[in-house]
């Protein structure tokens, strides 16, 4: 265990060096998010108008909480970019050699993205608190939106990782990024479920990510709701792709 | 200009087409990628049309201009980083020992690119039209929408040859992605202009270059004629173009100079 923690802190430490020194890391991660929250709540809050959109507390939370929840995944994403990266430049093969439990590389990742999002996430909400945003949840509703954009996070950072594990070379960047950007955006993303039609709405509806952003809004105004669908729906990701993430690790061995 | 300049372009034109069509990164990304966004707003922003002063009940249809633009600007990066690994690799110092001259190298990449972008509009319609969109300004403005979409990838890809040109460097062409991404989703793209209700991004959109590129395109499709909107497109477009075109040759000059 002690050696697991070890490997883990020195991983963790090389990444978060990495981001918080250099800006090519540090911008995109922060430039994303803001520019999502900035393009939707400044171009579409009139969408707030159409007749049937009954969030109380107005477009501003109503975006916050995509954007939280789109920022914990992409945390997870760039995880995996940098991962990757690693492979390519034949440190991952030292670091393979050298540390002596290979699960605290994946814990390493996996502590480092959950800080990287944990930075991000606290400059994304006091833009929204800049930007007049109403909240209506109590802290333990924020507690509970937090906490679900974390397990999200823990989910993305071990998709990401597993694939990088397996593909081993930056170009599989579209291969972490696409589903993960086509399950935040197949969700009800710019109006409540009700108000999606046609085949949006089919598939927004068995869409995993929809409860999550549910229960998210919930929180936010104070009236959660499918909040035990929500966590276990997490919980589930992180399950599966925590089993995705060692076998990709096993993977990376077997590689040499 | 004289024929051998004509083969010349020609030349430096189609090895710019075979190139990216040889890589299929750079053909299904700039395919596919607006293709998504086009689905997910068409889909998630269909009752915005129910919005009062909406001018369309479609929104497939209103969401059909963005893949023009957007399609063009990644056929813009992805042509220029290539052109930006010419500089590094030295293809353009070689070149130059030829006696081809400077501005047909400029005109042969660019007009590479805008075949590129003309193929990838003619995909854009055909998939509008297969998902019921019908050209509100009939044949007719299909024609004019794909003359307009070679004004835009000619402005956008001028701006691109510049910034190679002018760094010989593939990760500065790469970064102008989100650069010229930022000016489309600070655009009208999702809205009209008139029914933004924050007042600070309408006037950012109504700044926006971008903005009356989409608009231009969108006229053809939901209204028809619209002279003032199409005027105003490729019064940009051609601004733009002009503007890129300038300080892409003065930047060949200087290329070539150091060599």
């Amino acid at each position: 265990m002690r050696d697991t923690l070890a490997v883990a802190r020195g991983v963790s430490w090389r990444v978060l060096h990495t981001f918080f020194t250099n800006p090519a890391f540090l911008l995109p991660s922060l430039a994303f998010p803001l520019f999502f929250f900035t393009a939707f709540v400044g171009g579409l809050s009139r969408i707030s108008q159409v007749p049937g959109f009954d969030f109380p507390n107005g477009y501003t939370a109503f975006q916050f909480v995509f954007v939280l929840l789109q920022s914990a995944a992409f945390a997870g994403v760039f995880t995996g970019f940098g991962i990757a990266r690693d492979f390519e430049s034949g440190f991952m093969r030292r670091l393979m050699l050298a540390a002596p439990n290979r699960r605290g590389i994946l814990l390493g990742y996996v502590v480092s993205a959950l800080v990287r999002w944990l930075t991000v996430a606290a400059i994304v909400t006091v833009v929204a608190l800049l930007a007049q945003m109403n909240v209506g949840g109590n802290g333990v509703d924020l507690f509970g939106l937090y906490a679900l954009a974390l397990l999200l996070n823990l989910a993305g950072t071990l998709w990401a990782t597993g694939v990088a594990m397996r593909l081993r070379t930056q170009q599989a960047a579209p291969v972490m990024q696409m589903p993960v950007f086509l399950l935040l955006f197949f969700a009800p993303v710019y109006v409540p479920l009700a108000l999606l039609q046609g085949w949006i709405h089919a598939v927004a509806s068995v869409n995993p990510i929809t409860p999550l952003l549910e229960a998210g809004r919930g929180f936010i105004s104070g009236s959660p709701e499918l909040t035990l669908a929500a966590f276990a729906i997490a919980v589930g990701l992180i399950a599966g792709f925590a089993a995705w993430a060692f076998r990709g690790l096993r993977s990376a061995e077997a590689a040499g | 200009m004289t024929s051998i300049a004509l083969t010349q372009t020609a030349a430096l034109g189609a090895r710019s087409v075979v190139r990216t069509a040889r890589q299929p990164a750079n053909i299904i990304f700039p395919l596919v990628f607006p293709m998504l966004l086009f689905a997910v707003n068409a889909g998630g922003l269909q009752s915005a049309t129910r919005l009062p002063g909406f001018p369309t009940d479609s929104f497939v249809a209103f969401a059909l201009a963005v893949p023009f633009v957007q399609g063009a600007l990644i056929a813009t990066i992805n042509a220029n980083v290539e052109f930006a690994r010419d500089i590094q690799t030295g293809f353009l110092n070689r070149l130059a020992l030829t006696p081809v001259r400077g501005i047909i190298l400029l005109l042969g990449q660019l007009g590479g690119l805008m075949t590129i972008a003309l193929a990838q509009a003619v995909f854009y319609l055909a998939v509008g039209l297969a998902f019921g969109v019908r050209l509100a300004s009939g044949f007719g403005g299909a024609v004019m929408l794909l003359l307009l979409e070679l004004v835009i990838a000619l402005a956008f890809a001028s701006l691109g040859s510049w910034a190679a040109l002018r760094t010989g460097s593939t990760e500065a062409v790469q970064s102008l992605f989100p650069v010229f991404f930022v000016f489309l989703f600070l655009s009208s793209m999702n809205m009209p202009r008139n029914l933004i209700e924050a007042d600070w991004f309408r006037w950012v959109a109504t700044i926006n270059p971008v903005s009356y590129l989409i608009e231009a395109v969108r006229s053809l499709v939901i209204e028809g004629w619209n002279w003032e909107a199409l005027a105003l497109g490729f019064a940009v477009a051609g601004g733009l173009s002009l503007f890129g075109f300038t300080l892409a040759t003065r930047a060949l000059w200087r290329r070539l100079e150091r060599t």
